[in-house]
């Protein structure tokens, strides 16, 4: 999977303070997640949207994301509308669908996409080192942050080592099948990456000491708010907030 | 299995975020600057691995490995596992910001209680003691995970949801097999090639 697809761009949205995309983001996720009025839901995706529209990101990407991780919501849409008590509005043989049902995955449909989207025009238009960095600016402990930039920073190390040994595998008449042998193998590659990653830390760890690493890293760049940071930020804030008190 | 936005209710996701808060601070106090880039490296492991999928007959599932991952780090596994699913939140949009705090909780806990029980057995000359202690980590974290994911799922969405929920826990029984079969072969893998590691 491509990870920081539309992390890339010129827009507004995209330059927006990575610090307030983070505030914006989890603020308007707790008011949607704790709102139970489908208007209200309905008008939530509003403000995403528009996001999104700016930030300029190519719509089939975005709706082939959506559907991926409506897995979840789609799994409930299977069961809710049979099982949940209430007002019969459909029968099909030994099945009924009851319109409380119905009225439940639908709400969480929309809240849960509606998250996903915002989620996606702010957190996902920004490069993960930028958030990692806004996070030391918004009270996140020092080495949850170094935690963050350090696994982040060795992923694509791993994965590259991951398909190495991937193709040395395939290379070799490798076929992944149920078996107990495809499982060994498998975990031997898992195994292999973790002994490696464990060695690779260990000389991490000499490096950092050789630069005299004593649990900070000094940051050269700092952020500065622009006035259309406090203009998007501010307004966001009031578009929750009015998703809050309006019912 | 990821819970995903809008589906829990307020107390679920308050309760999820307190003690996913609470096990952090007790991980992070435990990881010292020293051990940091251990956990690090490790947690971008566990998310590599967590892309692999493996085929159980027709179908596929990626891995967890939340067992091996507890045995590996202990108490650490909690801030490795919070930091994964982060990355994979904000990289996948697969869970997110307002339920972190249970799918943290729902991995986390079981990797911790595994990962206790697993290393005190694991030291033993006995291999069928080791290969049992190792196949119960790996099974038995993913069972207490899809138990808890269905527990979640009927605190908040009420009895309607008992038939889902029995579907959840039924669904990770495969899972489970082949996450407790891995976890034996990872273990016995590293004792013999890197012992220190464990």
């Amino acid at each position: 999977m491509e990870m920081e697809e539309f992390a890339s761009g010129k827009s507004w949205v995209h330059k927006l303070d990575p610090r307030v995309k983070i505030v914006i983001t989890m603020v308007f996720s707790v008011v949607v997640a704790l709102n139970n009025h489908l208007e209200m839901t309905a008008i939530s995706i509003i403000l995403p949207a528009f996001l999104l529209v700016c930030a300029r990101l190519d719509f089939g990407k975005v709706m082939l994301r959506l559907a991926i991780v409506n897995g979840f919501t789609l799994f409930l849409w299977l069961f809710l509308p049979f099982t949940t008590p209430g007002e019969t509005i459909y029968a099909i043989g030994p099945f009924t669908i009851q319109r409380e049902g119905v009225y439940q995955a639908l709400l969480i449909t929309l809240k849960s996409n509606s998250i996903i989207l915002m989620a996606l025009a702010l957190l996902g238009t920004s490069q993960i080192f930028t958030l990692v960095h806004a996070m030391s600016h918004l009270w996140v402990p020092d080495k949850l942050v170094h935690l963050f930039f350090f696994c982040f920073r060795y992923i694509h190390v791993i994965q590259d080592e991951y398909h190495r040994l991937n193709n040395a595998m395939k290379m070799r008449g490798f076929k992944p099948k149920t078996n107990i042998r495809t499982y060994r193998a498998y975990s031997y590659l898992v195994g292999m990456l973790l002994i490696r990653s464990f060695n690779r830390s260990k000389r991490i760890l000499q490096a950092m000491r050789c630069r005299g690493f004593k649990g900070k890293f000094y940051i050269l760049h700092h952020y500065e708010m622009k006035r259309y940071d406090y203009a998007v930020g501010g307004s966001s804030l009031a578009f929750s907030i009015l998703l809050m008190v309006a019912k | 299995m990821h819970i995903s936005e809008g589906v829990l209710t307020a107390p679920v996701l308050c309760v999820g975020a307190v003690l996913t808060f609470a096990g952090l601070a007790i991980g992070l106090r435990k990881m010292d600057y020293e051990k940091l880039p251990e956990v690090a490296v490790l947690s971008s492991v566990f998310f590599v691995a967590s892309l692999i999928h493996v085929p159980i007959g027709p179908s596929a599932a990626h891995l967890i490995l939340n067992g091996l991952c507890g045995v590996l780090l202990g108490w650490l596994a909690f801030p490795a596992i919070f930091v994964g699913l982060t990355l994979q939140g904000v990289l996948f949009e697969y869970g997110g910001v307002t339920t972190l705090g249970v799918n943290t909780f729902n991995m986390a806990v079981p990797a911790v209680i595994m990962g206790f029980i697993c290393r005190y057995f694991i030291k033993s000359p006995r291999l069928a003691v080791r290969v049992v202690s190792e196949f119960v980590a790996g099974a038995g974290a993913i069972l207490l995970s899809g138990l808890l994911v269905a527990v979640c799922l009927v605190i908040a969405l009420g009895e309607s949801m008992d038939s889902a929920a029995k579907l959840v826990v039924l669904a990770h029984i495969p899972i489970m097999i082949i996450e407790g079969l891995i976890t034996v072969f990872v273990v016995e893998f590293i004792l013999k090639v890197q012992p220190e590691m464990l």
